[in-house]
């Protein structure tokens, strides 16, 4: 199958009265169910002129409804392009306006994040105005779709993922359904899934773990456990909720699960159900890892390796339990079977042990940036006639191990599992009418993963606060790109060449007296 | 008891604050929604409290409205201690 639409048909009549999700207040849906709201959806949207092709954006809380939007788009034929909900309005409205999303599903606490669509849906709430604004309960007593509105194929777009730009304006990766059926078939054979399975879906579905928790279980009859974003950030309740649910498979960042380990209680529970623990996203690191497997020995533990453009590509499993003695991270792994890697240093292979740059060839790699023909290109090479995506990280194989995960060249980090590009970050402060310049370094912390610093320059008389600069920041980033430390500076280090001395300004943040 | 507030904002801006002044964190100053406490900090901040004030604060007490002042938190431990 290369159509996501189909995991969930197929599952459907295999499996119609074995629950497909369920929500923590305990709503839960069937194969059946879900199927035939979807589809109902899907009616919806073509009746409103949804075709083949068109992207449809969603800002809603994560539950049953959401899912069952997801599959409404996809059985339209449409591209679904999740955002975070709670987020900055004018970068909903950016991303929404970038890909030119034809429909918006939004919720009534944010119905404004719809506002001039050409059709709009509000979750939440029995009254709505206005011709092409619908209820939830509208959409769902709509007629259902007959037939899919065109032949599907392998290279249809399924969705866009937006993640930090350099340039201050998120980007949309582009994936179509070979891309992520690549990914999925690949888990169905490593993790070996059957309709006994509960999954735990903890990352948010603007976030690419979602693509693992949403279409393995349904692809094989197991069901989804939908963890809302608060939920998910209590590790005392979601102790609980993991045994109590007897959550099989769990997939998140290591985060959570290093929250988990320290602040959970997990000994006041029963994981027996437990059988495999997933995680990806950023290095975990071993001293928190060691506590969590000590609580949970019984799982297998895998280490997934891939950014948002490739899905996974490298995987390795994790010995348990952990040495005492172990202090470095564990490898990225060996490439998935789907897909091939190369190590390059400008331009030639290197010898195994030696450093360079990941390259990524495979069905499950992107197609490309959203309205970016340039950028695109240039994450691009071509070699032997295959096309491989430079990932910008650096890697180096180590012995049977695989590659190990040495840091990257540019300007991205990893925060939480997230991407930041700091130049974003740069470009958000900029807007405030106090700071003249600015520019963000990150450190590496031991406990937070990454520290992320503003170095600002504003005028004495018209100096923001740091409680301030928080708050603006909190009103134009997510939350988790965030600065962790303001720091003023009568003017920016600059190079020979007049450019930001970022290695001066991190020798200043790193100095004690900073 | 009196020095709750006091030692409450000068651990929040050691902890996520450094370098700012402390009459620019009031009691009332949002500390969720600014983003100064985010997830995380929360978590730290509730392991200060509990280990502080010799309480313990339950899951659901961790919330948005419990933690979103200082005086919100002075509150709270204030109950707890009875």
């Amino acid at each position: 199958m290369a159509h996501l639409a189909d995991y969930l048909e197929a599952s459907t009549r295999r499996f119609p009265d074995r629950v497909a999700a369920a929500d923590p207040d305990s709503t839960s849906l069937t194969y059946r169910q879900l199927n035939e709201r979807a589809t109902r959806v899907a009616g919806f949207l073509v009746a409103r002129g949804v075709r083949p092709g068109d992207r449809v954006g969603l800002a809603l809380p994560k539950n049953t409804d959401a899912l069952t939007a997801v599959f409404g788009v996809l059985k339209a034929g449409a591209a679904y392009v999740p955002v975070d909900w709670t987020g900055p309005a004018e970068r909903i409205a950016t991303i929404f306006g970038n890909c030119n999303v034809q429909a918006i599903f939004t919720h009534s606490s944010r119905a404004a994040l719809a506002d001039g669509a050409a059709t709009s849906v509000v979750l939440g709430t029995d009254s709505v105005s206005g011709e092409s604004t619908f209820t939830w309960n509208a959409v769902l007593a709509h007629a259902a779709l007959e037939a899919p509105p065109a032949v599907r194929d392998a290279e249809d777009l399924a969705y866009i993922l937006y993640t930090s730009g350099s340039t201050g304006v998120p980007k949309g990766v582009t994936l179509t359904h070979r891309n992520a059926t690549s990914f999925v078939d690949w888990c169905s054979s490593v993790f070996d899934p059957t309709e006994h399975d509960r999954f735990s879906s903890h990352a948010p579905f603007h976030f690419d773990l979602s693509i693992l928790d949403i279409y393995v279980p349904l692809k094989h009859g197991a069901a989804v456990y939908l963890i809302p974003e608060d939920l998910g950030k209590k590790p005392k309740d979601l102790a609980r909720f993991i045994a109590e649910s007897r959550i099989t498979v769990w997939y998140s960042t290591p985060a959570i699960l290093a929250l988990l380990g320290e602040f959970g209680g997990l000994d006041q529970f029963d994981y027996s159900s437990l059988r495999t623990v997933l995680f990806a996203g950023e290095v975990f690191p071993v001293k928190q890892l060691r506590r969590l497997v000590s609580q949970w020995p019984h799982p297998a533990y895998y280490n997934l390796y891939g950014p948002t453009e490739t899905n996974v590509c490298t995987f390795a499993r994790i010995p348990t339990p952990v040495p005492e003695d172990r202090t470095q991270p564990y490898p990225i792994g060996w490439p998935c079977s789907n897909c091939a890697a190369l190590v390059l240093d400008e331009g030639k292979e290197v010898e195994p042990g030696a450093e360079g740059l990941l390259y990524i060839s495979g069905d499950s790699v992107f197609s490309g940036y959203w309205g970016r023909a340039e950028e695109t290109a240039s994450v691009f090479i071509e070699r032997d006639g295959v096309r491989w995506y430079n990932t910008g990280d650096v890697v180096r194989q180590q012995g049977d191990e695989g590659f190990i995960y040495v840091g990257r060249r540019d300007r991205m980090i990893k925060r939480r599992g997230y991407r930041i590009e700091l130049g974003e970050i740069e470009s958000c402060l900029y807007k405030h009418a106090s700071i003249s310049e600015a520019a963000v370094v990150a450190l590496p912390d031991p406990q937070a993963g990454m520290r992320v610093f503003a170095c600002v320059v504003a005028p004495a008389e018209s100096r923001p606060s740091i409680v301030q600069l928080k708050i603006f920041c909190s009103q134009n980033l997510p939350a988790y790109m965030n600065p962790d430390v303001f720091v003023f500076l009568d003017e920016l280090p600059r190079t020979s060449t007049n450019k930001v001395n970022y290695q001066e300004l991190i020798r200043t943040v790193a100095s004690p007296s900073a | 008891m009196e020095n709750i507030k006091e030692d409450l904002r000068q651990y929040i801006l050691d902890e996520f604050l450094p370098g700012e002044s402390a009459s620019n964190l009031k009691d009332d100053t949002p500390l969720r929604s600014s983003g100064i406490l985010d997830s995380v900090a929360t978590l730290k901040t509730v392991t200060f409290v509990e280990e502080r004030y010799g309480i313990e604060v339950e899951a659901h007490e961790a919330s948005v409205e419990n933690f979103d002042t200082i005086e919100a938190i002075e509150a709270l431990v204030k109950s707890k201690k009875g």
